[in-house]
């Protein structure tokens, strides 16, 4: 089988259990996170399929690289990322993309995957999977694993309940077979490598990374870098789209609470008729 | 004229109701075009409806998750001049709409609430804490998908649409290896439903009582991950931030805590009535009508003064 790259992005997003809150300049604010609790999930699949591959050969050369895109403090994801298992990991940080919208990230991250695959010091003839996860807490759009597709020409398959690699030993070739619901169908589907695949929380259990695990981590290469190093400008990955207001939602109004003495169910029913809900 | 792509990964002989309601949002913007990669002999009947005037199809049906989707969009952008394109927020849809709008240079913008002509679009963000409204800021197309509940559904009968074939085809690149239908419930579909009646772990493996009131009120049954992941009902009926996101008029949550994540998916609903044994669960701190008490007590009160009303 040929060498095997896989990336997995990870994301640094706000913790969703804190308050997240909005800038004047209706920028998220970002000055804390954690490494997106969806983006465990992909980097799990990475994992599995780099342990299933070396379980049936020991020198099957397959690489796991984390990659984000975020401010300084994203280097945290990237590290637990590395603790919980990646091999090497990849920063790409620079102030024009505070802010990027689903095509600025895109574009951005298409460049920096291809950036990691040819500069890492790994088999030149890597076949490459991108493993994302299902959406990022804070962006909500699972848009961007097709438009990372799109740049790179490869095929996408989105909110994989399952997926599995499959080596044809004949033709030396493999593939992936990723299980996921399409309307009210559900699917298994095969697509050739390289591919991007965005990877559910049904589809695996994220391990928890032990003691040895943070100690080898410190050991492992991250590798940061900025537009200028991938060759981009500001311009090139310049948001489609301005935001022009963030507000809070209005707190929903404390609503009326009560204790059940027998006659609740129809007290339910009462308000339900008086707001025209029935 | 503002000219408005609507795009339908497929159509069934009857549209669903999300369909029907992103052909209100596009009426309200301009001229209305149809584009599905369902083929062209099945597609007359369903979109004999008032504001759509023309109907674009492929050679062949083409299916999600094939890529040629894009190439059928971004073929029928050009043919009908489009400024904004529309779809339903499901995944399939957001893949083909974000590789078209790679190709287009354009913003996208998804599950937002409303769109406008000149290119502004309305959403919820952060776990439907916040509210957005982001404009596109190039003289390019928005692409944007929009979240149900969100306008009223276009029944009004029209004329039949004049249906015109691009030269796309399916491209083969994926292979569906196997293929099979999701068990119906015969209750409406979850994301779209206007009455959602949810159960939790408090339920302990019995939905009769939930399902019973959910009959009563032609409301979809959803769940909490601690439902599903138990097994006592499909993963499709999920409601939350890794479920399917609803925004009823009426969210009825039974024996569920309201964690993050539940709440994610159902703290834009319009009025939420929450049943749960323990006065400190955090889902009344977002419920309109809360009830402290068992469910087994509360849910049999509630479906006999239903039918008692009705009667
Ligand atoms: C990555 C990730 C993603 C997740 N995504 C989702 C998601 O999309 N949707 C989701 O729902 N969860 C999701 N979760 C799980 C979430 O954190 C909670 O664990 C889950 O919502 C809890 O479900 P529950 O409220 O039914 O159960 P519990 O939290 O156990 O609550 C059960 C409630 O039932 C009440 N109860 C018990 N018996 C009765 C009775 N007889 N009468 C009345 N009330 C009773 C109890 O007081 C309690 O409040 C996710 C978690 C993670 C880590
Ligand atoms: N800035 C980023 N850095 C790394 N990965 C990202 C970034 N943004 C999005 N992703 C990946 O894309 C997935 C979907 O994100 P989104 O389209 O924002 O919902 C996330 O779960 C991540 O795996």
């Amino acid at each position: 089988m040929p060498a095997l790259h896989i990336i997995a992005l990870v994301k640094w997003v706000p913790d969703a259990q804190l308050e997240r809150h909005f800038t004047d300049g209706q920028l998220l604010n970002r000055a804390e996170g954690i490494l997106g609790e969806l983006d465990e999930y992909p980097l799990e699949a990475a994992l599995q399929i780099k342990e299933e591959l070396q379980k049936n050969n020991d020198d099957a050369a397959v690489r796991v690289s984390a990659l984000t895109m975020g401010p300084a403090g994203a280097s945290a994801a990237v590290k637990k990322a590395l603790q919980i298992g990646a091999d090497d990991g990849y920063h790409l940080s620079d102030e024009a993309l505070r802010g990027a919208d689903i095509w600025a990230s895109a574009a951005a991250l298409a460049v920096a995957a291809r950036h990691v695959l040819d500069t890492a010091e790994f088999a030149d003839d890597a076949e490459f999977l991108i493993l994302t996860g299902m959406v990022s807490d804070d962006g909500e759009s699972g848009a961007l694993p097709a438009q990372l597709a799109e740049r790179l020409g490869v095929p996408a398959l989105t909110q994989a309940t399952g997926l599995r690699l499959e080596l044809d030993t004949d033709t030396d070739t493999s593939r992936l077979v990723v299980t996921r619901i399409s309307g009210d169908r559900l699917q298994k589907v095969a697509a050739p490598l390289p591919a991007v695949v965005s990877v559910t929380d049904q589809a695996n259990q994220p391990r928890y990374p032990n003691f040895k695990a943070i100690m080898a981590a410190k050991k492992k290469p991250v590798t940061s870098f900025d537009l200028a190093e991938l060759g981009l400008t500001g311009t090139a990955v310049e948001s489609k789209l301005r935001m022009v207001s963030a507000d809070p939602r209005p707190a929903r109004a404390a609503g009326e609470i009560i204790t059940d003495d027998g006659e609740a169910g129809a007290r339910i029913v009462d308000f339900l008729a008086k707001e025209r809900l029935l | 004229m503002t000219h408005v792509l609507v795009f339908f990964d497929s159509v069934n002989a009857a549209l669903t109701g999300a369909q029907q309601e992103l052909l209100t949002h596009a009426d309200a913007l301009g001229e209305v075009s149809v584009v599905t990669g369902s083929a062209a002999e099945a597609v007359t009947a369903p979109l004999s409806l008032e504001p759509v005037e023309n109907v674009y199809t492929g050679e062949t049906a083409i299916t999600a998750p094939d890529p040629a989707l894009a190439d059928l969009l971004e073929t029928a952008v050009k043919e009908v001049s489009a400024d904004i394109v529309l779809g339903a927020h499901t995944p399939d849809t957001v893949d083909a709409l974000a590789r078209l709008a790679v190709r287009l240079d354009t913003g996208l913008v998804t599950a937002a609430n409303g769109v406008t002509s000149t290119g502004v679009a309305t959403k919820s963000v952060l776990a439907g804490s916040y509210f957005t409204t982001a404009q596109i800021t190039e003289d390019a197309p928005l692409v944007a998908t929009l979240r149900p509940n969100t306008a009223e559904r276009m029944t009004t009968p029209g004329a039949a649409p004049e249906v015109t074939v691009l030269p796309v085809s399916a491209s083969g690149s994926l292979e569906v290896l196997e293929e099979t239908e999701l068990p119906k419930s015969g209750r409406p579909p979850l994301a779209e439903a206007r009455v959602v009646v949810a159960a939790g772990r408090g339920v302990e493996g019995d939905l009769s009582l939930v399902e019973e009131l959910a009959d009563e009120l032609g409301a979809a049954i959803g769940a909490s991950r601690a439902a599903t992941d138990a097994g006592w009902i499909d993963h499709s009926a999920q409601v939350g931030q890794t479920g399917v996101v609803v925004s009823p008029q009426l969210y009825i949550s039974v024996g569920i805590s309201g964690a993050i994540q539940q709440k994610a998916g159902m703290q834009t609903s319009g009025t939420i009535v929450a049943i749960n044994k323990d006065e400190d669960a955090p889902v009344f701190e977002i419920a309109d009508f809360g009830v402290v008490g068992d469910l087994n007590e509360v849910l049999p009160q509630m479906i006999e003064e239903i039918r008692r009303r009705k009667a």
